[in-house]
C-alpha cells in the first residue's frame, strides 16, 4: 500500500444520491482518486468490516459519511470509523441533519413497524412476522440490526469534525473540502464547509426579491405556473432561502423551483424550521385570526415544509411520544 | 429542574412578557398583593413580536411544562405592529405544535394590557391549573430515555462481528 493519505466512504440511512454526488465529480475523481488512497467504499469497492477492524486506529485521514443513523449496525459502523479516522465529515443532509429520513421522528417505532409489516396495501404478512434481532433455526443463530426508535444526525451519534451540507452536496462543494483537507487548510473544527450566509445572497432573483412583502395567499408549487424570473416569496411561493445556507449555486431556483432548504441553517441560526416559519408569518398581511388562518391554509404542512431536511437536529427532534 | 414525581409535582411555565404592558400589569398585580399560582417563570422583553419560535422550543425542550406570552392588545403594541406578526407566529406554531404532540393548553397567548393586573392573576391561575391536569411533558427526561439506545454499542460490537454485513 502507498503512503498516500487514506480516504473512507460510508453510507447509512440515505437513498444513494450521496453516493451519486461522489460519482458526479466526474473526471475531477481522477484527481481525487490520484492524491488519495480509497480504503473503504462499501458501495463502489469490495471492503468488509473486518478490512476496518483490522486498520490500525486513526489511520484514515477522513472518512466522509452519508445518511443518518437509525439502526444499531449504523450506529457500530460509524463508532468504528470513528476511532479509524482522524476526521470524520457528515457528508450531505441526513449525516449533517438527519435528512428526509428523519421526517419519520414523528412516529413511533412501532407505529412505522406496523405499517410497514402489517398494513401496507402491498403487504401480504398473514402471521404478521416482524423481523428479530436473533432468530434461532436449526443449530444457526441468524442476526439482524436493531431498529433504533429514533432517526439521529451523525453527530447526535458521534463526534463530527466538518459538514458538508445538501441533498446531495455538489461535486464543486465536495472537491474543495478534499483539496482543504490534503493541503492542510481546514477551517477550526465543527465548521460547515460552506458559505455562511443565506441562499438568497447568491439567488439570481435577488434584485426581485421586495423589502416589504405582505403574503395574501401562499401557492403550491405543483398547482402555480411559476414566473421563472421573479422572487418565489414576491409570487406566494414558500421558498426556504431566507433560512438556509447558501453554497448551491441556487440550483433548484436555477431549475425554477424553491428552496426547501437542504443547506440547513447559518451558524446563527439552531433551528431552521423555527426561523422560517418566523419570517414568513411575520409578514402575511391578515392581523385578525380568521384572516391569517385563510393565508396559513397554503402551508398544510408545516412540519413537512419547515423541517423536510432537519427534523433531527432541530429544538424539538421528535413528536412528543406518551406511549 | 422541576420535581418530576408526580405525587408533588408543580408544573413550570415559562412566560414572556412584554415591558410596555403584560410585564407592568405583572407589576401591578405585585403591587395590589394579587395571589396568583408560583409556577411561571417572568422573561421580559421589549415587545411580544421579539419572541422568536426558537424560545418557544427551546422553554419546552429545557423542561417547560407550558409557554405563555402576553403582549399588547391588538392596535396598541407601542411599535405599532409587533404583536400582529407575533399573532401571525403563533397561528402556525399551534399546528405545528401539534402535529409534535404538544397539547394545545400548554402554550397560551394573551393580550394584557397594563392596567390588566387582575387578568395576569386570571390567566396564570387558569393555565397552571389546566397544565396541572396535563401532567408534566418532560421532554428533558424523554430525550434522556431515548438516548439510552445508544449507550454500549462499542462494547457489544468488540465481542461478537457475526452480524454485519458491509461491502
Amino acid at each position: 500500500m502507498s503512503d498516500k493519505p487514506k480516504i473512507g466512504f460510508y453510507w447509512c440511512a440515505s437513498c444513494g444520491g450521496c453516493e451519486e454526488s461522489i460519482v458526479d465529480l466526474a473526471e475531477d475523481i481522477l484527481t481525487v482518486a490520484g492524491a488519495v488512497d480509497i480504503v473503504f467504499w462499501p458501495v463502489a469497492m469490495d471492503f468488509k468490516k473486518s478490512d476496518v477492524e483490522a486498520m490500525p486506529d486513526q489511520s484514515i485521514v477522513a472518512t466522509f459519511i452519508n445518511g443518518a443513523i437509525r439502526t444499531t449496525e449504523q450506529d457500530e459502523m460509524v463508532n468504528l470509523l470513528r476511532r479509524k479516522s482522524q476526521f470524520v465529515i457528515a457528508y450531505g443532509s441526513c449525516a449533517h441533519l438527519g435528512g428526509i429520513p428523519a421526517l419519520a421522528n414523528q412516529f413511533p417505532r412501532e407505529q412505522i413497524l406496523k405499517y410497514v409489516y402489517e398494513e401496507s396495501p402491498s403487504t401480504v404478512n398473514d402471521e404478521k412476522t416482524r423481523p428479530a434481532t436473533s432468530i434461532d433455526i436449526k443449530s444457526h443463530t441468524l442476526t439482524l440490526p436493531g431498529f433504533h426508535k429514533l432517526v439521529r444526525a451523525l453527530d447526535q451519534v458521534i463526534d463530527v469534525d466538518y459538514y458538508l451540507p445538501g441533498c446531495a452536496p455538489t461535486p464543486k462543494l465536495l472537491k474543495e473540502a478534499v483539496m482543504a483537507l490534503l493541503q492542510g487548510k481546514l477551517p477550526p473544527k465543527d465548521s460547515v464547509l460552506a458559505p455562511d450566509i443565506a441562499l438568497c445572497d447568491e439567488c439570481p432573483r435577488k434584485d426581485s426579491k421586495p423589502t416589504d412583502v405582505a403574503y395574501t395567499e401562499f401557492k403550491r408549487p405543483h398547482w402555480t405556473l411559476m414566473d421563472a424570473t421573479k422572487c418565489f416569496l414576491a409570487q406566494g411561493v414558500v421558498c426556504m432561502g431566507p433560512a438556509t445556507r447558501g453554497g448551491c449555486e441556487a440550483l433548484c431556483v436555477n431549475g425554477n423551483m424553491p428552496c426547501t432548504g437542504c443547506f440547513g441553517p447559518t451558524s446563527r441560526v439552531q433551528d431552521q424550521g423555527a426561523k422560517m416559519l418566523s419570517s414568513l408569518c411575520s409578514s402575511i398581511k391578515p392581523t385578525d385570526e380568521e384572516g391569517i388562518d385563510a393565508v396559513l391554509e397554503g402551508v398544510p404542512d408545516p412540519v413537512g415544509t419547515f423541517y423536510r431536511y432537519g427534523l433531527a437536529a432541530s429544538i424539538l427532534r421528535v413528536k412528543v411520544n406518551k406511549e | 429542574m422541576p420535581d418530576q414525581n408526580p405525587t408533588n409535582w408543580e408544573p413550570v411555565i415559562v412566560a414572556f412578557f412584554c415591558n410596555w404592558c403584560t410585564y407592568t400589569a405583572a407589576d401591578l398585580a405585585g403591587v395590589s398583593r394579587l395571589r396568583h399560582a408560583p409556577n411561571v417563570r417572568i422573561v421580559r422583553i421589549m415587545c411580544s413580536g421579539r419572541v422568536d419560535p426558537q424560545f418557544i422550543l427551546t422553554a419546552f425542550a429545557k423542561g417547560a411544562d407550558g409557554v405563555l406570552i402576553g403582549g399588547c392588545h391588538p392596535g396598541d403594541c407601542h411599535y405599532s405592529e409587533g404583536n400582529y406578526k407575533l399573532l401571525r407566529r403563533v397561528r402556525l406554531l399551534n399546528r405545528m405544535l401539534r402535529d409534535m404532540g404538544i397539547e394545545e393548553k400548554r402554550f397560551r397567548l394573551e393580550w394584557i394590557s397594563a392596567s390588566e393586573g387582575d387578568k395576569v392573576k386570571s390567566v396564570i391561575n387558569e393555565m397552571v391549573a389546566q397544565v396541572k391536569a396535563l401532567g408534566p411533558l418532560g421532554l428533558p427526561k424523554q430525550y434522556e430515555e431515548l438516548d439510552k439506545e445508544l449507550e454500549h454499542i462499542e462494547q457489544q460490537s468488540s465481542g461478537k462481528e457475526a452480524h454485519s454485513h458491509v461491502g
